[in-house]
């Protein structure tokens, strides 16, 4: 078990570091492809990491709720706004879905 | 340390999901109800955000580690990327792209405040992605994460009967335009009708993260 915990905090503090020389992406998605790379070179092996990272994977839902639950601070804002957001996301969803959908039928084809 | 937070959270979630697992609604969706529970307990009980922070942020530090372990997964499938790399390039591109434009340009016709744009433009991404990359373009991450559950629950509650009504019939291009449109909450539905569309779904998930990941940043400055 701590094998896979180091491997993966490790791509994480890698990834952080990478990110912390000026690089705009969240180290946690560095890290991410890092650790793809290492595994698909087989620099790490899947046995090693994969019970930890599928817990991790697994139980990632509970972890938004803290931050999610961070609204309470925004609520003005949100009421000023909540046509707006309302229509972007149903709208913006709509597009997406029709436009990707669309595109990679035609190269089907 | 007080413990209050993190008892509060754990509860909220085992208990909707409790409610989740007799009814699967995407409305009852676990988290969203969890949020709005706990929301509502901070403002009635009159305790602030900070003190139930306190140690409900011990969960959400986890988020780090777990997005790393989405390699797991990629990796799993990669060949499936193989096989529809043609595809799963033009299909995240197009969507990924047009899911931050559409969203950001419609709050400017709205003339919504600078702040709201960069934080709707990553809310087609995998949560925790989403919230890390708002972080990075001066949005509200915790606003963000919000926006992207209830993209998923449209996602998860509409995806294939859109898709029918558009007239897209194939398997691959059902799980391109979900995945990129509506992550994980999309994936969890599409999974259910096609094999090979959710497993697409899954993966167009994790790349347009990545590809969102590293677009935004580039591009933020131009668009709001």
């Amino acid at each position: 078990m701590y094998k896979g915990l180091a491997i993966i905090f490790g791509f994480l503090f890698l990834g952080e570091l990478i990110e912390s020389l000026g690089i705009p992406v969240p180290g946690s998605v560095l890290g991410m492809l890092l650790l793809t790379i290492a595994l698909i070179t087989g620099i790490i092996e899947i046995r090693d990491v994969e019970k930890e990272a599928e817990f991790l994977v697994k139980n990632m839902s509970i972890m938004f709720i803290p931050p999610g639950v961070g609204i309470i601070l925004y609520l003005d804002l949100l009421k000023e706004n909540i046509v707006a957001i309302v229509t972007a996301l149903i709208f913006s969803f709509l597009i997406t879905l029709w436009a990707t959908g669309k595109v990679v039928e035609v190269l089907r084809r | 340390m007080n413990t209050f937070g993190i008892f509060l959270t754990i509860s909220a979630y085992t208990f909707f999901s409790w409610a989740y697992s007799k009814k699967k609604t995407p409305i009852l969706n676990p988290v969203l109800l969890s949020i709005l529970l706990i929301a509502l307990i901070l403002k009635v009980g009159n305790i602030s955000y900070e003190k139930y922070m306190e140690s409900a942020r011990f969960l959400s530090f986890l988020l780090g580690p777990a997005v790393v372990s989405l390699a797991i997964p990629l990796y799993k499938q990669i060949n499936i990327v193989k096989e529809y790399k043609k595809e799963i390039a033009t299909g995240i591109i197009t969507g990924g792209t047009t899911a931050i434009l559409s969203a950001v340009y419609i709050l400017k016709a709205f003339n919504s405040p600078e702040i709201l744009q960069r934080t709707i433009a990553p809310k087609s991404v995998t949560t925790a992605i989403a919230m890390g990359v708002s972080e990075k373009i001066g949005g509200i991450p915790e606003l963000t994460a919000v926006l992207v559950i209830l993209t998923g629950i449209l996602g998860n509650a509409l995806a294939p009967e859109l898709l029918d009504f558009f007239k897209i019939k194939d398997r691959v291009a059902r799980g391109l335009a979900t995945g990129v449109s509506s992550h994980g909450l999309g994936t969890a539905r599409i999974i259910l009708e096609d094999e090979l569309s959710g497993a697409v779904s899954g993966l167009a998930m994790a790349l347009n993260g990545v590809y969102t990941a590293f677009l935004l940043p580039l591009i933020i400055e131009l668009i709001v």
